[in-house]
């Protein structure tokens, strides 16, 4: 069965009386452990889809299933219930709180999880996504004290810190350099080896090499949906691109 | 989500912003001091009032001319002058056949007039009194040997007893008695000089000068009735007989006999002390409802500024969105956030509302009045809780705002 199921899937903003459809008429299935990377120009559709796809947003027609059940009837807490313990978010931006600490930020998902667990719990749970980022060293630093790449590790470690199965990653190579971007790559290759299914939205081809799949889109639908023939895995000292 | 993880991020955020919460528990701070300063206030000058009222006597039973309700004030209150109230009621009420339980007994009569030695001249009021008048009220002289004879209450006589503030006002530097004044151009003799009590509400004993009852009756004011009498019962527990007695003696002495058509208003400390304590209360809660509206205003700033802070954090709030949060986690947060910068601002506000109480009464107390520093836990708890439901009210449409902020476009938002 697969993690993600999509039909017909439609989103069509409304503003002051204009429609404009931004994704329309998108079929297709993201199996468990997959790497994929959805890739289109600006304006495409493709960052739309991920909020979908991520529960930020619904769809104005069609169906989305998620694990099999059919996420229509789900209301707003139990979408928040699942951004909280099923997906990930790695965002361009990092989306960090300022004046935070690294911990605090990590941390930021486990707040918000119904089942209440013990302090020590929690610090073990942070402290575990941290070092699968390599920055545990930074633990009580604020986030405004790291770098672009830093940054993004620790957006990593956020999204990671419940092991959640997907985890959506929105331009993340965007905002970075070529260095800070392989060290990202490299990280999110190794949570699909880990089983994570991974969904990265790029417009860069280089960038989506990196996954197992690409699916092209342009005006809001798909063009192509085809495998990565040569795969491209980031390597320590590699520059991206 | 812990209770402590919202009250640990609000504390956080006002923190971040500490001018901008500084400003906005301004208003609060404002109006949570005004409403402790005009209550501890009032309640101290309730105090001064009542404190006045009971060091008269509790065994004392006044009666008023003109009917009134049980609990509302006495016609002549109000500024209607009756004139029912005779010399003979007071013979009447001191007679122990009448009413057994009255050890002493004054009528007053009140007027106002200029006063003149060699040197002075003052504007003052005068009281018409009984020679019972030190029994009646405890007043003792600090100057003099007597106080009026029982003659002279009746036989006009121009003999005076001089408030303690009028005796240094008209005599600064020599013993009065013995001296002549002119009230109303009439020469009295000075006999006694009064110890000092201290200003009671708006009236001032130690400005007044006493004079016999008929000559303050008949000479210097021309009636031929009394303003009040003032009776002293021999015992506490006895004052709901003589209130009885007294009833009954009056409505004998004016030929009433349905008491609906009572021309007279009896009244014992206890009742005087209650209607006092009524009208202060009034008064009281009346002046620091309107403190409170200050208050209000200030709840207008936070609501204002938790808006602006819900537009300046809505990335965060779709973050947090994002990450899992539910709308009752925003809206908690939110409120608790503006529930702490108002209840800060309602300690502060208390400790300078005390502060300032505390200042006030030492300020009033050199001026020379006996003013206690009163703070009621009621004015506290008032305090407090009106500064959360302030919060709560003025926080709640921000919160709600915030918690229907869709996470993707707060993500977007630039």
């Amino acid at each position: 069965m697969p993690i993600i199921r999509v039909e017909n899937l439609c989103k069509t903003y409304e503003n002051e009386g204009v429609a404009t459809q931004a994704v329309c008429s998108v079929s297709f299935a993201v199996e468990k452990g997959e790497f994929l990377a959805i890739m289109g120009p600006s304006g495409s559709g493709k960052s739309t889809l991920m909020q979908m796809l991520g529960f930020l947003d619904r769809p104005t027609e069609g169906e989305y299933f998620f694990n099999g059940k059919d996420t229509k009837v789900f209301s707003d807490d139990e979408l928040a219930q699942i951004r909280n313990k099923e997906v990930g978010f790695v965002f361009q931006s990092f989306n960090l709180l300022p004046r935070t600490s690294v911990f605090e930020n990590v941390e930021l998902p486990l707040l918000y999880d119904d089942k209440m667990e013990k302090r020590k719990e929690n610090e073990k749970k942070v402290l575990t996504a941290l070092g699968s980022v390599m920055m545990e060293h930074r633990v009580s630093y604020l986030s405004n004290q790291l770098s672009g790449g830093e940054k993004q590790r620790v957006a990593i470690a956020r999204a990671l810190v419940n092991n959640p199965e997907v985890i959506f990653a929105d331009e993340p190579t965007g905002n970075l350099d070529s260095k800070s971007g392989t060290q990202v790559m490299k990280i999110l290759q190794q949570l699909n080896d880990k089983g994570h299914t991974i969904i990265l939205v790029t417009h860069e081809t280089f960038t989506a090499e990196h996954a197992k799949r690409i699916l092209h889109m342009k005006d809001g639908n798909i063009v192509s949906d085809e495998p990565v023939a040569n795969r491209r895995f980031a390597a320590d000292g590699e520059l991206l691109k | 989500m812990r209770l402590t993880d919202p009250i640990k991020i609000s504390y956080k955020n006002i923190l971040a912003a500490k001018f901008r919460s500084f400003l906005t528990v301004l208003g609060i701070i404002i109006g949570v001091a005004s409403v402790i300063i005009v209550m501890a206030i009032g309640a101290s000058a309730q105090a001064l009032i009542l404190d006045q009222v009971k060091g008269i006597g509790s065994n004392l039973v006044g009666i008023l001319p003109g009917a009134s309700d049980e609990k509302g004030p006495p016609a002549q209150i109000l500024g209607v002058v009756v004139t029912t109230l005779k010399y003979g009621d007071l013979q009447a009420l001191l007679q122990k056949k009448n009413v057994p339980n009255v050890t002493a007994g004054s009528g007053y009569v009140t007027g106002s007039a200029t006063v003149k030695n060699a040197d002075n001249n003052f504007s003052t009021s005068f009281q018409g009194v009984s020679s019972d008048f030190p029994n009646v009220e405890k007043t003792t002289l600090t100057e003099g040997s007597r106080f009026f004879t029982k003659e002279e209450e009746t036989n006009l006589a121009r003999v005076a007893v001089l408030g303690a503030n009028r005796a240094a006002d008209l005599f600064p530097n020599e013993n009065p008695i013995g001296k002549s004044i002119s009230l109303k151009g009439q020469n009295f003799i000075v006999i006694g000089v009064m110890e000092k009590k201290g200003a009671s509400g708006f009236s001032n004993p130690d400005d007044l000068i006493l004079v016999p009852l008929f000559t303050g009756q008949k000479l210097l004011i021309g009636i031929n009735y009394l303003n009040f009498i003032r009776v002293k019962v021999d015992d506490e527990n006895n004052i709901d007989r003589a209130v009885a007695d007294i009833k009954a003696t009056l409505r004998e002495q004016h030929h009433i006999t349905d008491p609906a058509n009572d021309d007279f208003s009896v009244r014992s400390t206890e009742q005087a002390l209650s209607l006092l304590t009524n009208i202060t209360d009034v008064l009281k809660y009346f002046l620091a409802s309107i403190a409170a509206i200050s208050l209000v205003v200030g709840g207008v700033g936070i609501m204002n500024i938790m808006l602006i802070a819900v537009n300046q954090r809505i990335r965060e709030i779709g973050l947090r969105k994002a990450v899992g949060a539910r709308n009752i986690h925003v809206v908690t947060q939110f409120l608790m956030e503006s529930v702490a910068i108002t209840l800060l601002g309602g300690i502060v506000g208390i400790i300078f509302g005390i502060l300032i109480a505390f200042l006030a009464s030492l300020i009033i107390n050199r001026l020379g009045t006996a003013w206690q520093f009163i703070i009621t836990w009621q004015s506290i708890v008032l305090a407090t809780s009106v500064t959360i439901a302030i919060g709560l009210v003025f926080g709640m449409y921000p919160a709600r705002k915030a918690s229907k902020v869709s996470p993707m476009e707060a993500l977007r938002y630039e």
